[in-house]
């Protein structure tokens, strides 16, 4: 009833192109942010911005950047973890090795750091592709766990090979309760979705598009297959590597090469496949779900009064995924995302079916 | 030369098991164009059935032989693999028919999350034992050749005997079967074979449990060696470079690639290792792999076509 969009008319180009052309969706987000923004942080417990929103935070910003190369370009990648630890321990170290380095700039740098890595570990998309991509990417991912475990300068030479990182501040303020953490990572996932949504949505996410569909049909109009393929791995990685320098600065403090192995790979790719390949609100839903999944098969036997050890409930958890992942792929490929769009159509046209 | 050899020896047994998983991921693609992820999740599973049926069968029944609930443990494992095999075709890849393979990739990586979580929430994730009477001790050969003679596990060579009879087993059933005959038929070209008459269906059952048949063989090499637990799952992560390199479609690919990568990756370790930090066994195989790619993307015994862009 609320949801429709009767008299709204567009009468410019402008007002057509816009991200939320309908009101009650502009209104909607805008109240979301509201809410993310002003009440959130007097309302959530520190537990809940500890486990809950400042994971699912990063991890979304991590979703964005692989949707764009795997949903968006369609280059498979199960290098992911990889990409973050490159962000991550390039921030680390920008931040030891030059005094007075702003966090934000660190951060930046990070993310530039893996942009390079991951321009480099693209390289061979020029030539090869689906599964043998992935072992590409896998070679990049062994490739980092080894170079960051075993290379005493990457961890500034510590002896049990986790770094830490100093309290963290943010234009002469300092970032340290949870509220402020959570702040800290929520302006910069808006910041990144909104300029992933324009990239999406703009000449060189069609591009990608493109090449996704039908590599040789893009070259054939006029698409370069290197520039396009080469751009989605730098920007998926840019954001990818920025997502895993607040990953160990923000959401872990300190870390050891562990928090980036190829379970977070997969468990990113997860999140992709599950809230949406190619949609960038997918990331959010896929990371909501895969962040809030193990929290419920943890309490909901609990209030039932069946508990569960915990082996069981991660046995369940991999069966979960596991079988879910099937399941998006056959049912909804577009995963929770698609979803979430049809039942947006179907309330613009209720109580009508067409 | 003696230490020499002696490492080489053991990297050759090693890429053996190598080669078995591969030889699951090298089946399964050319019958049905599907990349198994789930391989070593499925070696998993078959080996976590043969240790647990091989415990729990004389209890059951109430006998005391080893070598009957060996027998038995292994005939029930062989079950359960075809009934994995029927379930992932039903469930999944018959849903999935004429996706794309990047989907399919991705199927699999949920079989093979699947299958993990069923196969410990089942059979449990404690280390488990395989006990098929592999000679445990080592023996020495060449002993008036070099100082000290060569270190060799016998374990190692009756592994590689089981492999080479599997694998031979394999290509008498793939050329000489009417069965094979069948299976060469649609790993050329699904639907010609499917036009004259060959259930389509049927034939992913029958490759997927080859697929798991060889998967419990590598599981019980592998367990009776180190035991039965969760990092044998990731051994699929060294076949696969292993399969890159011997070719995707190539059954003597994938046991030469073993080999290569079993003693390239002991050996480098050995010799290279003390340069770069040492642990490089983890990543020796993908940079291999990733040169290979690039220089001769079918791999070494590969079809010629692959799809460049």
């Amino acid at each position: 009833m609320l949801y429709r969009e009767n008299g709204q008319f567009k009468q410019s180009y402008h007002a057509d192109l816009q991200i939320f052309p309908v009101l009650q969706d502009r209104v909607a987000i805008q109240l979301l942010l509201v809410l993310a923004f002003v009440a959130v942080p007097f309302v959530a417990s520190d537990y809940a911005f500890r486990a809950i929103l400042i994971p699912f935070l990063i991890l979304s910003l991590a979703a964005m950047g692989l949707n764009i190369l795997v949903g968006y370009c369609g280059q498979i990648s199960l290098g992911t973890g990889a990409f973050m630890a490159i962000g991550a321990y390039a921030a680390y170290n920008l931040q030891v090795r030059i005094d007075g380095m702003p966090l934000l700039v660190a951060l930046i740098g990070g993310g530039l750091c893996a942009t390079v890595f991951g321009v480099l570990f693209g390289i061979p998309s020029l030539r090869i592709r689906g599964l043998y991509l992935a072992v590409a990417t896998l070679a990049a991912q062994f490739f980092t766990d080894w170079f960051t475990n075993r290379v005493p300068w990457v961890t500034n030479n510590s002896s049990s090979g986790s770094v830490s990182v100093r309290e963290l501040s943010l234009f002469g303020m300092a970032v340290e309760t949870p509220a402020q953490k959570y702040l800290l990572c929520l302006s910069i996932v808006v910041v990144f979705g909104l300029l992933c949504k324009n990239l999406v949505r703009g000449a060189i996410g069609r591009q990608w598009m493109a090449i996704r569909d039908m590599d040789v049909a893009a070259a054939v109009i006029g698409i370069r297959p290197v520039y396009a393929k080469l751009s989605a791995f730098a920007v998926s990685s840019f954001v990818v590597g920025v997502a895993g320098a607040l990953w160990g600065f923000v959401h872990l403090g300190s870390w050891e090469p562990a928090a980036f192995s190829i379970d977070r790979s997969f468990q990113l790719l997860f999140m992709v496949i599950i809230g949406g390949l190619g949609s960038i609100s997918g990331a959010f839903f896929g990371a909501a779900f895969i962040v809030l999944l193990p929290l419920l098969l943890n309490y909901v036997p609990h209030w039932l009064g069946l508990p569960l050890s915990t082996a069981t409930a991660s046995h369940l958890e991999h069966m979960i995924f596991g079988a879910l992942i099937v399941f998006f792929l056959i049912v909804e490929p577009h995963g929770l995302a698609r979803l979430w769009l049809t039942a947006r159509e179907k309330l613009r046209l209720w109580p009508f079916p067409h | 030369m003696g230490f020499f050899l002696e490492t080489l020896f053991g990297g050759l047994m090693a890429g053996m098991l190598y080669a078995l998983v591969a030889l699951g991921f090298v089946l399964i693609f050319k019958a049905s164009g599907v990349f198994n992820f789930a391989q070593g999740a499925m070696v998993l599973f078959a080996a976590l059935a043969m240790a647990r049926f091989s415990e729990w069968l004389p209890q059951w029944l109430g006998f005391e032989s080893r070598f009957l609930a060996n027998v038995l443990a292994i005939v029930l494992a062989v079950v359960v693999m075809i009934g994995v095999a029927w379930l992932i075709e039903r469930l999944a890849l018959r849903q999935l028919v004429g996706q794309e393979p990047i989907a399919l990739l991705m199927a699999t990586l949920g079989i093979t999350y699947f299958i993990d979580g069923a196969g410990q929430l089942i059979f449990g994730s404690a280390t488990y034992k395989i006990d098929v009477g592999m000679p445990k001790d080592p023996m020495i050969l060449f002993e008036d050749v070099f100082q000290g003679g060569l270190l060799l596990s016998k374990e190692d060579l009756y592994a590689a005997l089981v492999s080479a009879l599997l694998v031979a087993s394999l290509s008498l059933f793939f050329q000489k079967t009417a069965t094979g005959r069948a299976l060469r038929a649609v790993a050329d070209d699904h639907q010609a074979a499917q036009s004259i008459g060959i259930p389509l269906s049927r034939i992913w059952v029958i490759v997927w449990s080859i697929g798991g048949i060889v998967a419990l063989v590598a599981g019980i090499i592998w367990g009776s060696k180190l035991g039965v637990q969760f990092s044998i799952s990731l051994v699929a992560l060294k076949a696969l470079p292993v399969v890159i390199l011997g070719g995707l479609t190539s059954v003597p690919g994938a046991i030469v690639g073993g080999l290569i990568i079993g003693s390239g990756e002991k050996l480098s370790e050995i010799y290279l290792g003390p340069f770069l930090g040492g642990g490089i066994e983890n990543w020796f195989a993908y940079v291999l792999a990733l040169g290979f790619l690039l220089v001769r993307p079918q791999g070494l015994f590969g079809d010629k076509i692959i799809d460049r862009v």
